[in-house]
């Protein structure tokens, strides 16, 4: 059972294959999964180069929105005032699209790096912030009540209720803002690629796509896909961990 | 302990929960406020414990108005932190009042042991039987030797096995603790066989309508006697009565 999906994927790849050759498909059309892997092999160095560059700017962004994502969602929670003043611009961040406000951002911050980390970090918030700020809010009425009736002031309601509470959320919380900000990234890096910055694989990809490379840009394809799948379950395992050594099961 | 005097409470919504509701609580009474949903009972035990306001009417406590730990709550779910052990648990209470872990040890300890759960001390919620986590939640209320501990419809959510072995260890703390216990309940049965005394109330508004004084002994088989099947008899007809 546990091999199923393997072996299901060695299917899938033989019968890809063997309909590119049957029907002798142009590689610069569709190439088959073994001119892929030869792509790959002609250039780790820099196909892997490239992934770590995508990963450190996927990392930076998630780790901000973690911290940002988890504090304004704690302001939210704390004031009404923060409340009104914070969720609107969170929702507009939410609903505007990357593509649109790449460009300016790049622009306005100069340094590479930090414009890609904020670009993806815009992507990735909204989970985050969203679910941490449903955590927060989760804990029963009676288990309020049971506070306010101990004489528990804002900050240990906080730090003993409501902070706990809103652990798995944010667990869960992370796990969607993994693979939004490695979306974020390649977004980011596609409109930074196509102004000048080689550095990710989505610029291999731009850079593959522009010379008709198609084996190397499905390289650079299955590499992102493959470090979603790592970044998803790994995040998972993480939040599973932290949950069961605290004894939430 | 407490004189209630012609309290009322209308929520935001229009909804009158309580209308000029008066009675008064001793010390080591055990009183059970018994009617069906929608007649009050349960605001009246979140005014008594001062987690609601009335709009009219007073509460007069004797000594002054109780500070935290004075009052011990035990809503109809256990209401656990699902994340912290039974111990931990229990221990809220006084980490809230600024005890330390180790100073808080031994009153925790007692309170567990007390509702029976000792050897249960690391166990999570999730771990718990729904008995269990009801035991826990009244250690939680014990720990801080209240003087006055409500609870509102604790053991609705049990089967009758459980709920009848609850019912007899309650009877059992309220008589070692020597607590005032505001039980609330729409079990006739429940009410005639925890409290000494029975307050009866009625929706639409929400208003005491009568009080019943328990004359049952205490005993193995209090709840096999005669005078318990008389005084279940007494408050269904009076309970009858006053909803018709």
């Amino acid at each position: 059972m546990k091999a199923a999906p393997a072996l299901f994927g060695l299917l899938a790849l033989a019968l890809w294959e063997g309909a590119v050759r049957l029907f002798d498909v142009p590689v610069y059309q569709l190439p088959g999964p073994i001119a892929i892997v030869g792509a790959f092999l002609a250039d780790p160095v820099g196909l892997l180069g490239s992934l770590v560059s995508t990963l450190a700017v996927t990392f930076a962004a998630l780790a901000v929105a973690a911290v940002l994502g988890g504090a304004m969602a704690v302001a939210m929670s704390a004031s009404r005032l923060a409340q009104a003043a914070i969720q609107p611009w969170a929702v507009a961040l939410q609903v505007t699209p990357l593509p649109a406000i790449a460009p300016l951002i790049i622009i306005w911050i100069g340094q590479p790096f930090a414009a890609l980390v904020v670009c993806a970090t815009i992507v990735a918030f909204f989970p985050l912030f969203a679910n941490t700020a449903t955590g927060l809010a989760s804990p029963p009425a009676e288990l309020n009540d049971l506070f306010r009736l101990y004489g528990a002031g804002r900050w240990h309601t906080l730090a003993w209720l409501r902070l706990p509470a809103a652990l798995p959320y944010f667990l869960s919380g992370l796990r969607i803002s993994g693979g939004l900000a490695l979306v974020g990234a390649v977004v980011a890096e596609l409109v930074a690629g196509s102004g000048g910055f080689a550095s990710g694989l989505a610029y291999r990809i731009l850079e593959a796509s522009f010379r008709l490379e198609m084996p190397r840009m499905f390289a650079a394809l299955v590499l992102l896909a493959l470090a979603g799948i790592v970044m998803n379950f790994g995040l998972g395992a993480i939040g599973q961990m932290v949950l069961r050594r605290r004894g939430d099961g | 302990m407490l004189t209630i005097s012609h309290v009322g409470r209308r929520f935001p919504n229009g909804t009158e929960a309580l209308r000029d509701a008066s009675m008064s609580l001793q010390e080591a009474d055990f009183v059970a406020l018994l009617g069906p949903s929608g007649c009050g009972k349960s605001t009246l035990l979140r005014l008594i414990a001062g987690l609601d306001q009335p709009d009219s009417g007073n509460l007069a406590w004797d000594g002054g108005p109780p500070v935290a730990g004075d009052i011990g709550f035990v809503f109809q779910d256990a209401t656990l932190l699902p994340w912290a052990t039974a111990e931990d648990n229990v221990f809220l209470p006084l980490r809230l009042r600024g005890q330390s872990r180790s100073a808080a040890a031994p009153a925790v300890q007692a309170a567990l042991a007390r509702v029976g759960l000792t050897g249960f001390e690391r166990a999570r919620p999730r771990q718990l039987s729904g008995g269990m986590r009801m035991r826990v939640s009244i250690a939680r209320a014990l720990v801080t030797q209240p003087r006055l501990l409500l609870m509102d419809e604790p053991f609705a959510a049990l089967d009758e096995f459980t709920r009848n072995s609850l019912q007899e260890d309650l009877r059992e703390v309220w008589r070692s603790a020597g607590c005032t216990i505001v039980f609330v309940t729409h079990s006739i049965y429940e009410a005639a066989f925890l409290a000494r005394r029975i307050v009866l109330m009625t929706p639409r508004p929400g208003r005491i309508n009568r009080e019943i004084d328990s004359p049952l002994e205490e005993g193995p088989e209090r709840r096999l006697s005669a005078a318990y099947a008389a005084l279940v008899a007494e408050i269904s007809h009076s309970m009858a009565a006053a909803l018709h």
